[in-house]
C-alpha cells in the first residue's frame, strides 16, 4: 500500500543549500496539487550552524509538522545525530555515505554520495542540494518537470548557473532510478487545483495590499523583513510608499502620521520593535488614529533566540502600555488566515480608530502552506468614518456618540481643522480643561471595543459535541491543536476546541459559553508563564489546565494528544 | 472652482486658545512669526500641518488654526515624515524644542535632513527643560547651573546649526524671537525651499533660562555677502562659540524624498488581487 502522506525532515549545514533543496520540493508538491505544510528553522548566522527544513505533504489537508518524520536527509553528521531520534518506525534515512555513518536501526537506508556526485560527476559542488531535490522527486513519485519551472523562476538572473542546476537536478532524478525502492511513500500524479502555495509574510504582505494599504515604514527585523521588501517591491506601482525608518519609533510614528493624513498604513516588526513602539500604541488610542502592526514574535527576551519560534508578546500587545486605552490583538491561525486575518485587522483598526497589533510567529510568518483562492471580490473592506458637510460646520474630532466612534476629517479638508492630540482633550480636541472631559473621553475610547466585541465573528467550535474537556488555543497553534483533537476525538476522548482568532476584545461571550458546556480547559500555548491561560483566568474567573512549550519550536499533534489523554486518565 | 479666496490675514491663521507660556517667553514671537509666514504665503489653513512634540514649544499647534498633530516626546519629525509622504500637497511644519530634536528624539534628525523629505523643522532652542521645571538640556552651555547639574553641567553643548549641515540638511537658518522680521521670513523661506529646511531659534525661557540680555550681546548678521553655498564656511561659522550668527547660513538645491519616491502619484494602477495571488498559484 503507497502511502499518500511523507514528512520529509532535511538537516545540515547553514547556507549548504538545505532549505532551498527542501524549498524546490515543497513548492513542486504543492504545485502538483497536494497540500503542503513547511516549518523551517535556521541559525541566526548567515553561513554555518545548524539548519533544517521540514515538509509534510499529502493528498488530504495537513495541518501541521505532524508526529515525527517519516524521512530523513542528513546533509551531515550533526544532521543525523540530531534527528535520527525523530525517524518514525520503518522511516527511510538518506545520507551521503562519505560523511555520515548510521547505527543500524529500524529503518530503511539509502546511502547516496551527494557530495561525490556533485563534485566529480557534475563538477558542480554548489549544485548538491538540487540533487538530493531530484532524488526525493524521483524516489516519491513527484514529475520532475514541476521543479524544473522553479528552478528556471529561481537562477532567473543568474543564467550562468542554470543549467548546472538542471543537470544536477536530472541527475539526482535518474540516480534515485538505479537504486531499489525499499520503502511504501508515493506520491500518486494528483489532479492540479486551483489552491495557492504561500508563507504567512506573502500572506500578510497580499491581504495588507488587498485591504487599502498604501504606505508602510519598517526597520529591518527577523521573521517580519520579508513584509518590508515585498510592499518596497509592490507599493511604487500602486503608488504607495514603503520607508525604511531608522528605527522601529521612526516606523510606526510615521505609519501613524501616514495614517493621520488619511492612508491606510502599517509596519512589521519582531519582539524587540514592538517593545520600541509601544509609546505610539498609546498616542494611537489617545489621538484615536488607526494604525496596524504586525509582530512576527519570535523568542525573547532581549535578543533571545532570533530566528526561533515563542508566542511569547501576547501580554505586550494586550497590556503593553502606560494607561488605559482600546486595542485590537488579532493573531492568524494559519497561512489562510494570515490573508483574512489581515484585511479584518485594518477593518478593525479603522472602523474603531485605533491601533491593531497583528500576532504573527516565526513559524506562522515562515511558514509555507497551500490555501485555497480567495473570492476576492466577496472580502469586505472597511474604511474610517467621515464627518459630513453638517458636521464640518462645527467639527467636533472627538465627538461623543453612542458607538464611540467620531467621524475623522483629514488634512486638506476645509472645515475640518483638529489636533490631534496626545493630552486628554475634549470634543474639540481642545486640552486646556482636561479634567472636566477626562471621564466622558475614557468612556467614548472604550465604548468602541464594547461596539467591536458585539460584531465580532463567533469562533467555530469543532470536536465532541458532549465534550468534557475544551481545548482553546490562540495563534499559529490552530492546525496542530485541530489534528491534536481530531485524533483524540477518533479514539473516543470527549473533546472539543475552539480557537479565537480576536483576541482583543475577546468574544467573550462564545468563549464563556464553551467554558461552561466543558468540565475541564487545557490551554496549549508555546511560552513559558502561560500569557493567553492567564489571560482566560483573569476575563472567566477559571484555572486551566496548561500546556507550555518554549524551546523555540512548534507544537507536534503528539505532544497535545498525549496532554488531551493524560487529562482524561486523570479525571 | 475659480472662486476668488479672499485674502488671509493672521487671524486665519490664529486659533482661538490662548498661549500657556510663561510673561517674556520667547515662544510667543516663533508664534506670531509663524502665522505671519503662513500669511505672508497667502497658504490655505487645512493645507497646513503643524506637528510637535512635548515640551512649552510643543504646544504651538493648539494656538494655530491649522491641522496640527502634538505627538510625543521626541516623534516631531517621524509623524510629520508621514503626514508628508501620504500627501505632498500640504505644508508641513515640525516645531519642537531642543529636548525633543537634540536628546530624546536625536535619532530621527540625520535620516530626515538625508531623505530631504520637504517639511520645515523649526527648533525652538531655549538650551534649558523648562516645562519639567528648570534641567540641563543637550544645548545648556557648560558649567550652566540648574536643577540637575547643581556643580554645573559638564557636558558640551550641541550645536544644532552645525548638526544640521552635518546632517546633509539642504536649507540651514538660525533666527532669535527678538528679531521677528526676520524671523518669520526665515520660516517662510523655510517653507518655500524644496527639502528638509532647519531653522533654529533662539527663543529664551525668562523663568529658567533668561538668557535674553547675553544673547542681545552675542547675536551677528552673517557677512552680507554670505555665500549661501558654502557649506564648509557654514560650519566654521556654526562652531564659534563667541557669536551666534543669524539668517540663513545653507542653501542647496537636491531633489525632495518625496518626489524621487513618487509619493503618491495620481493615475497609478489599482490593485488586481486576483494577478497578484495567481503569482502564488
Amino acid at each position: 500500500m503507497p502511502k499518500e502522506e511523507i514528512i520529509i525532515r532535511l538537516g545540515g549545514e547553514g547556507g549548504e543549500g538545505v532549505i532551498s533543496a527542501g524549498d524546490f520540493f515543497a513548492l513542486g508538491s504543492a504545485r502538483t496539487g497536494y497540500h503542503l505544510f513547511t516549518f523551517r528553522t535556521y541559525p541566526a548566522e548567515i553561513k554555518g550552524g545548524h539548519a533544517w527544513y521540514h515538509i509534510r505533504v499529502g493528498s488530504k489537508p495537513v495541518l501541521s509538522m505532524g508526529d515525527g518524520t517519516d524521512v530523513l536527509v542528513a546533509f551531515n553528521a550533526e544532521a543525523y545525530n540530531n534527528h535520527i531520534g525523530l525517524l518514525n518506525e520503518n522511516g527511510v534515512l538518506i545520507y551521503d555515505p562519505d560523511t555520515v555513518t548510521p547505527t543500524n536501526g529500524n529503518f530503511i537506508k539509502y546511502p547516496i554520495p551527494f557530495n561525490k556526485i556533485a563534485k566529480e560527476d557534475l563538477d558542480f559542488l554548489r549544485g548538491k542540494n538540487v540533487v538530493v531535490t531530484g532524488f526525493l522527486a524521483g524516489l516519491f513519485g513527484l514529475d520532475p518537470s514541476s521543479l524544473e519551472g522553479l528552478i528556471k523562476s529561481r537562477f532567473r538572473r543568474r543564467p550562468e548557473l542554470l543549467d548546472q542546476n538542471l543537470k544536477s537536478l536530472y541527475t539526482g532524478y535518474e540516480f534515485s532510478k538505479k537504486i531499489e525502492k525499499a520503502d511504501p511513500y508515493y506520491l500518486k500524479p494528483t489532479e492540479r487545483v486551483g489552491r495557492l502555495v504561500m508563507n504567512g509574510n506573502d500572506a500578510i504582505s497580499a491581504g495588507a495590499l488587498l485591504a487599502g494599504c498604501r504606505f508602510f515604514a519598517g526597520y529591518p527585523i527577523t521573521p517580519a523583513s520579508d513584509i518590508l521588501e515585498t510592499l518596497a517591491k509592490e507599493f511604487p506601482a500602486l503608488g504607495g510608499v514603503c520607508l525604511q525608518a531608522e528605527d522601529e519609533i521612526s516606523a510606526i510614528g510615521s505609519v501613524i502620521g501616514a495614517s493621520y493624513a488619511g492612508m491606510k498604513a502599517m509596519t512589521a516588526t519582531s519582539g524587540p520593535g514592538v517593545s520600541l513602539m509601544t509609546e505610539f500604541m498609546g498616542l494611537s488610542g489617545m489621538a484615536e488614529i488607526p494604525a496596524v502592526i504586525i509582530d512576527a514574535q519570535r523568542a525573547g527576551p532581549a535578543t533571545g533566540m532570533p530566528t526561533k519560534l515563542e508566542q511569547g508578546d501576547l501580554n505586550h500587545a494586550l497590556y503593553g502600555g502606560h494607561g488605559d486605552f482600546p486595542r485590537i490583538v488579532i493573531a492568524p491561525g494559519s497561512v489562510e488566515d494570515c490573508f483574512y486575518q489581515i484585511i479584518n485587522a485594518f477593518n478593525m483598526a479603522e472602523k474603531y480608530q485605533t491601533i491593531a497589533v497583528f500576532l504573527s510567529d516565526q513559524s506562522l510568518s515562515q511558514r509555507t502552506q497551500t490555501m485555497n483562492k480567495p473570492s476576492t471580490a466577496e472580502i469586505a473592506i472597511a474604511d474610517r468614518l467621515r464627518p459630513t458637510p453638517e458636521e464640518l460646520k462645527d467639527y467636533q474630532r472627538f465627538s461623543i456618540t453612542d458607538s464611540g466612534i467620531s467621524p475623522m476629517s483629514l488634512p486638506s479638508e476645509e472645515g475640518g481643522m483638529y489636533v490631534a492630540p496626545g493630552l486628554e482633550h475634549d470634543e474639540y480636541g481642545h486640552v486646556e480643561d482636561p479634567m472636566k472631559s477626562r471621564v466622558a473621553m475614557t468612556t467614548k475610547r472604550f465604548r468602541k471595543m464594547e461596539k467591536a466585541q458585539k460584531e465580532l465573528e463567533a469562533p467555530p467550535r469543532y470536536g465532541a459535541d458532549d465534550a468534557e474537556i475544551g481545548v482553546i488555543g490562540w495563534g499559529s497553534t490552530e492546525g496542530v491543536i485541530r489534528e491534536a483533537v481530531e485524533q483524540a476525538v477518533e479514539k473516543g476522548y470527549k473533546v472539543a476546541a475552539i480557537h479565537p482568532k480576536v483576541l482583543c476584545p475577546l468574544p467573550e461571550e462564545e468563549v464563556g459559553r464553551f467554558i461552561s458546556s466543558v468540565r475541564r480547559v487545557i490551554v496549549p500555548e508555546l511560552n513559558y508563564s502561560g500569557q493567553f491561560a492567564k489571560y482566560l483566568s483573569a476575563t472567566f474567573a477559571i484555572k486551566p489546565i496548561r500546556l507550555n512549550k518554549y524551546v523555540g519550536l512548534p507544537f507536534t499533534p503528539g505532544e497535545i494528544f498525549r496532554k488531551i489523554e493524560e487529562v482524561v486518565n486523570n479525571d | 472652482m475659480t472662486e476668488q479666496l479672499a485674502q488671509l490675514t493672521v487671524k486665519h491663521y490664529k486659533s482661538d486658545q490662548k498661549p500657556i507660556w510663561c510673561p517674556g517667553c520667547g515662544d510667543f514671537a516663533v508664534l506670531a512669526c509663524t502665522h505671519r509666514a503662513l500669511t505672508n504665503l497667502q497658504l490655505r489653513p487645512e493645507n497646513v500641518v503643524i506637528v510637535s512634540g512635548i515640551g512649552c514649544s510643543s504646544r504651538i499647534p493648539y494656538f494655530c488654526k491649522t491641522y496640527g498633530f502634538h505627538t510625543l516626546h521626541g516623534r516631531t519629525l517621524p509623524v510629520a515624515t508621514g503626514v508628508k509622504l501620504v500627501n505632498p500637497d500640504l505644508t508641513v511644519l515640525a516645531m519642537a524644542g531642543d529636548g525633543d530634536l537634540f536628546s530624546i528624539g536625536a535619532g530621527h534628525m540625520p535620516h530626515a535632513a538625508a531623505r530631504n523629505v520637504s517639511i520645515t523643522c523649526v527648533c525652538m532652542n531655549n538650551q534649558i527643560y523648562g516645562l519639567t521645571k528648570g534641567q540641563t538640556s543637550p544645548t545648556s552651555v557648560k558649567g550652566h547651573t540648574t536643577k540637575s547639574t547643581p556643580y554645573g553641567s559638564i557636558s558640551q553643548p550641541m550645536k544644532p546649526v552645525l548638526l544640521a549641515l552635518a546632517y546633509g540638511a539642504t536649507f540651514v537658518a538660525r533666527g532669535y524671537s527678538s528679531k521677528t522680521h526676520q524671523l518669520a521670513d526665515l520660516i517662510a523661506q523655510g517653507i518655500k525651499h524644496k527639502g528638509f529646511a532647519f531653522i533654529e531659534v533662539n527663543s529664551p525661557c525668562t523663568e529658567f533660562n533668561n538668557t535674553y540680555d547675553l544673547l542681545d550681546t552675542m547675536v551677528e548678521e552673517l557677512p552680507k555677502d554670505w555665500d549661501t553655498r558654502d557649506r564648509a564656511g557654514a560650519m566654521a561659522l556654526a562652531s564659534t562659540e563667541t557669536k551666534v550668527h543669524l539668517g540663513l547660513f545653507y542653501k542647496e538645491e537636491r531633489p525632495a524624498y518625496e518626489e524621487m519616491a513618487k509619493a503618491f502619484e495620481k493615475n497609478v494602477n489599482a490593485f488586481d488581487a486576483n494577478a497578484y495571488l495567481a503569482r502564488f498559484a
